[in-house]
């Protein structure tokens, strides 16, 4: 049994379980205690003291996050002495800081800037003693300023606990402290996926994106120029928390409005692609399980998504003799990018050369992706820059635009249409559920066994989510699913693919088909998403999401006319066609693991 | 207040040691809630600095449920001017394992640690035959209990405990948050129990003379002797085992070359005691005590009147600067500001009135670091700049 | 294989595999190669199956444990308070002077390394120094050239 005991916060009784930290007991009795280091996602490291209150009988104040509760315990979060002392240890984070606050990034939107401003602390009051650092821009998704770093090892910490990569490390100690990598080297040329989780989680400018839409601007300002722009499903439930919204609200219409407002040429959709990955990885999976089931040819399964380029990054350095097991699907940004001066550029009668392709995602690993080599089946590069929606919305200040008044508009077409199995891509267990819908039909002609088609089984933050599938009464054409109970799961969070690659490295997975998204909660809780990020937002992005796909009147990959009209125009060979094979399909290459 | 110094050969003495674990072969017949309850009675606290009542941590380790438990010495000595842990390991180490023995017979524990600091490595090759040796003895006496030398690498907080957990786990030694403290979730997350080198010697005295024959030494809460290392402006400099209870003024008598200022108590982390108050201090645990009393480690390292107490004190916080783990704020960044703060006053880019800005700012670190390390700076920063302001400044 | 590798697995063989065994390995790989280098830390890395990072912020915690290389010889000249006093300064000259190298250096011929540590647990007998594992108290000027000859001659 639970033991409850009490505790006196301020004045105010509390009764909490037996565990509790100080700073959660505090939280019951809505007693805000400032923190840094603390994040809801993280361990409990205790490290920047900022939280510390004045326990009755202590002769040093407590770190609020990292004390338990004691029964009878009478606790202050708001004394001289407190007070006194908090501000005392932000004025020392300031004193190691790159103060330049006018020209941060993360402006505004700073833990570390937010409580100096709070405890009105003066710059002056102890030495500068910032270290000169160089930024390290040397990857294509994240930018290292160690000037602006408070050691709070929340990016250690989620590096570590999350995605379970390690690639930035505490070394060195005392006066020399810091976060980095193994020797000190260049992002790029670590082991890192470049799921971005360490900038969603870091409290200042120290880890941030690189940035890329000055030259968007500049395309969209140059005639010459065809500039398209392509939104992936989890911005649309999640830019509005930048610019006026709650957490939870749907943007679609907005947004599209703001981008034509912009000066993109054409305004298209990610779930466009969403939906055709959807055919392609569903025939791929079919075709797996014939060649596993009935023509027992070679073939690999469990087969697992290849959406997330961080995800693909990570399985390429961690398990690099079971690449194999990935979908051949590109993301639906590159499905996207190699169409868009394709298909898209002979529909609209643009020279690809003069197409910019632009993509507005959740991630940071999308703009590494976007650089991968192999990535310019068009013959030119695929996607000319993989932006985060955080930058959406800094472009969308910039324009001048007063997004809350925004009158709703909707996507371009071609390659604007999409349906709810696209939409759904966005949450963890989307992939999955959307795949499923179209899977099941081809096989026996019927919908998905759930109600309103909505597969429950996948949805929701459990770390590692399983489904089983069976299928009766098949079409005559897959008789050899007769009966077969198909076996999924879907993990996000690299810790969680870890425990799911570790199974299949045992040939111990019980599995045919698995999704895999780098980020907790998936592309909603995406490394290039809005700060904070935290499971009360994501579960609110999450609902969004479903309601989007819920409101929709094509819930189902296959039956969005443009995908029709796609392969009845240009991919004629069919889905895993020829033509398919050479713009929607890649392959993937080993890393090293240390 | 006695007024006296007694000096005492307890730890590092001769005794007639032809059988070698003798008191641990008495200690293996003894129920352990008496050798717990003698500890406790003989008032021993632990002689790393901090002070903890030894039985107790005995007593709770005894009492957390945990399948294996640990008994850990912490011999990671590195407060500047200590050095009694060296001697005591290179003369006395049979003791230390004795100790050792006795604290793992009480608990219930299989395995120990030596934790031996990179620095003394040298060490290693006498005192594997010492461990070697007492292995045989404690199968003989029937003590399933196997001792490893661990070394560190030269990192002064590792001293700590949970610093030295981590550390002997694989992990940075950097201090845990407490609780959990390891009488109940210590190395692996195994009850342990972590004892100075010399707090080990001690309990073994206890078993071996009885609380009542222990407690005739020393004063009030301060019970028995301990080792002290002098150095500095001293002409004997050295180790002394002397009972606690001394006035400083007695030991400057004793130790000082007739020039003394300043003695600084208990290392870096300790504190600086100018002339004018060596008569009022007493050397021992505070509590009960008319004037000062200084826990300590041990370290005395005396001053005279040719040393710039400036220089000492930019001495230490370059120490602590390194030596801070690095991990929580105001140790890592206080350290920096304290050493840069006195050297802006000492060149006039601050004003002296920056020095009461300093001194608030050592209070902030003693009340919000994370472990004792950091806590501890401002025993020696206030002590320094309180007493000899004016050497701060010009 | 490389010599870097075949000492750390002959070390992993020794002391295991488990994170526990991550310092006697470090300490290990250091006496051997008078440093511990990115290609022993990656192979640890393996070894043990943890990050490569994980390896080099552990190893860049302890003083005695040099990422960049040293010299077959690393003398550790203590400069905590009391053998501060004690005229360290005229140790460090001789030093210097002897090996042409400042504190923080190595010598061409990568025999010497000399840098600074803290306090030793010799106060009462400074200054001190080690050379490697060796303790060396008392020093004076004359008592340095002899140490630094002999050494030499090793």
């Amino acid at each position: 049994m639970e033991q409850i005991i009490s505790v006196k916060i301020n004045g105010i009784d509390v009764s909490v379980k037996k565990g509790t930290s100080i700073l959660e007991a505090a939280k019951k009795v809505n007693v805000r205690i400032p923190t840094l280091c603390y994040h809801e996602d993280l361990c409990i490291a205790g490290n920047c003291r900022v939280c510390v209150v004045e326990v009755d009988g202590y002769r040093n104040l407590v770190a609020s996050c990292a004390t338990p509760c004691e029964q009878g315990m009478i606790i202050k979060t708001n004394t001289p002495k407190v007070r006194t002392a908090r501000k005392d240890l932000i004025a020392l984070l300031v004193s190691e800081h790159n103060t330049q606050c006018t020209t941060c990034y993360r402006s505004t939107n700073c833990e570390l800037q937010d409580l100096a401003s709070e405890y009105n602390v003066d710059n002056d009051t102890y030495l500068n003693i910032c270290k000169k650092s160089e930024i390290d821009k040397s990857s294509w998704s994240i930018e290292k300023d160690d000037s602006k770093c408070v050691r709070c090892q929340r990016c250690v910490r989620t590096c570590a606990e999350l995605q379970h990569v390690n690639a930035v490390c505490v070394a060195h100690k005392g006066k020399d402290m810091k976060i980095t990598t193994f020797m000190e080297l260049p992002l790029n040329e670590v082991v890192c996926v470049n799921c971005g989780q360490c900038i969603t989680h870091c409290p200042t400018g120290a880890l941030t994106e690189r940035r890329y839409f000055d030259d968007i601007w500049e395309a969209i300002g140059d005639d010459t120029k065809h500039v398209v722009v392509n939104t992936a499903p989890s911005v649309r439930v999640a830019l509005g928390e930048m610019l006026g919204f709650e957490p939870g609200e749907i943007v679609t219409g907005k947004m599209a409005a703001a981008l034509k407002k912009i000066g993109f040429d054409s305004v298209l959709d990610t779930d466009f692609t969403a939906d055709l990955t959807i055919i392609e990885e569903g025939h791929e999976l079919l075709s797996r399980l014939r060649k596993a089931l009935q023509t027992k040819e070679e073939t690999t399964l469990p087969m697992i998504t290849s959406c997330s380029p961080g995800w693909v990054k990570f399985i390429e350095h961690m398990y690099p003799n079971h690449l194999e097991h990935l979908s051949t699907c590109k993301s639906p940004q590159q499905m996207f990018g190699a169409l868009s001066k394709t298909y898209y550029a002979e529909k609209i009668d643009v020279k690809p050369e003069d197409i910019v392709s632009v993509s507005i995602m959740p991630c940071a690993a999308k703009k590494y992706e976007a650089n991968r080599p192999e990535m310019n089946s068009s013959g030119f590069r695929d996607i000319d820059a993989g932006l985060t929606t955080r930058e959406l919305a800094h472009m969308i200040k910039q324009a001048g635009v007063e997004f809350t008044e925004l009158p709703n508009s909707s996507f371009d077409s071609i390659m604007g249409k999409s349906t709810g199995a696209g939409a759904i891509f966005g949450a963890s267990g989307g992939v999955m559920e959307a795949a499923l819908r179209t899977a099941y039909e081809i096989i026996t002609g019927r919908e998905v066994p759930f109600e309103k088609l909505n597969i429950t089984p996948v949805r929701g933050l459990e770390g590692i989510k399983e489904a089983d599938i069976k299928f009766e009464n098949v079409l005559p054409d897959w008789s050899f699913l007769e009966g077969v109970t198909l076996k999924v799961a879907v993990a996000h969070g690299l810790t969680n693919a870890r425990i799911i690659m570790d199974q299949i490295a045992e040939g111990k997975s019980p599995y045919h088909f698995i999704e895999i998204m780098a980020c907790p909660g998936g592309c909603i809780g995406g490394g290039g998403q809005p700060i904070p990020t935290n499971d009360e937002i994501r579960k609110k992005r999450m609902e969004a999401i479903y309601k989007e796909d819920e409101g929709l009147e094509l819930r189902k990959s296959h039956e969005n006319p443009e995908i029709a009209q796609l392969y009845n125009e240009y991919l004629t060979s069919g889905p895993l066609g020829h033509k398919s094979h050479k713009l929607l399909h890649t392959h993937y290459r080993k890393r090293n693991r240390y | 207040m006695k007024d006296r110094l007694k000096r005492v050969d307890v730890i590092l003495g001769n005794y007639n040691d032809s059988n070698k674990y003798k008191t641990l072969g008495l200690c293996m017949k003894r129920p352990n809630q008496q050798i717990i309850q003698d500890l406790l009675d003989s008032g021993l606290k632990g002689r790393g600095g901090a002070g903890f009542l030894t039985g107790l941590k005995w007593k709770f380790a005894a009492q957390a449920e945990g399948e294996e438990k640990y008994v850990i010495c912490n011999a990671d000595e590195g407060e500047p001017g200590t050095f009694k842990d060296r001697e005591i390991l290179t003369k006395v180490a049979r003791r230390v394992l004795g100790g050792m023995g006795i604290c793992a017979k009480v608990i219930g524990a299989k395995k120990g640690f030596i934790y031996l600091r990179g620095e003394y490595k040298y060490l290693v090759p006498q005192l594997q035959k010492e461990v070697d040796e007492f292995h045989v003895h404690a199968e003989i006496l029937g003590l399933d209990f196997n001792v490893e030398i661990f070394l560190g690498s030269g990192a002064y907080v590792c001293g700590e405990e949970t610093a030295l957990l981590n550390s002997l786990e694989g992990r940075r030694g950097e201090p845990r948050n407490k609780p959990p403290f390891p009488t109940n979730n210590g190395y692996n997350g195994c009850p342990t129990v972590i004892n100075n080198v010399e707090t080990l010697v001690s309990a073994l005295m206890v078993a071996k003379i009885g609380p009542e024959e222990f407690k005739k030494l020393g004063i009030q809460d301060s019970h028995g002797s301990k080792l002290f290392s002098v150095s500095g402006d001293t002409p004997r400099p050295g180790i002394y085992d002397i009972e606690f209870g001394m006035s400083l003024s007695d030991f400057v008598r004793e130790f000082g070359d007739g020039d003394t200022k300043a003695v600084q108590v208990g290392g870096a982390s300790g504190f600086c005691v100018p002339r004018k108050k060596f008569a009022s201090t007493t050397i021992g645990f505070p509590g009960g005590l008319s004037g000062d009393s200084l826990p300590t480690g041990g370290s005395m390292m005396l001053f005279n009147s040719t040393r710039s107490m400036y220089r000492v004190l930019e001495n230490y916080l370059d120490f602590f600067e390194e030596e801070s783990c690095g991990q929580c704020t105001p140790c890592r960044i206080g350290c920096q500001q304290l050493k840069e703060g006195i050297s802006a006053v000492k060149k006039g880019e601050r004003p002296p009135q920056y020095l009461e800005q300093l001194l608030k700012l050592s209070e902030t670190m003693k009340i919000t670091a994370k472990c004792g390390l950091g806590q501890s700076v401002a025993n020696s920063f206030s002590s320094i700049v309180i007493n000899f302001r004016e050497e701060m400044i010009y | 294989m490389s010599n870097t590798s075949m000492t750390v697995q002959s070390l992993v063989k020794k002391y295991g595999r488990e994170r526990s065994s991550l310092l006697p390995i470090l300490q290990g790989v250091y006496d051997n190669d008078h440093y511990v280098s990115d290609e022993a830390m990656v192979e640890i890395a393996k070894q043990l199956d943890i990050s490569s990072a994980e390896v080099y912020g552990k190893a860049t915690f302890y003083h005695f444990l040099d990422t960049v290389p040293r010299g077959e010889y690393v003398i550790r000249l203590c400069k905590t308070i009391v053998c501060e006093m004690k005229e360290k300064e005229a140790i460090v000259k001789t030093l210097e002077n002897l090996l042409k190298i400042k504190v923080g250096e190595t010598t061409l011929n990568r025999k010497f390394s000399l840098l600074y540590t803290n306090c030793l647990g010799w106060c009462h007998k400074g200054p001190a120094m080690l050379i490697n594992d060796e303790i060396y108290t008392e020093l004076t000027p004359e008592k340095v050239e002899k140490i630094i000859a002999e050494y030499r001659n090793r």
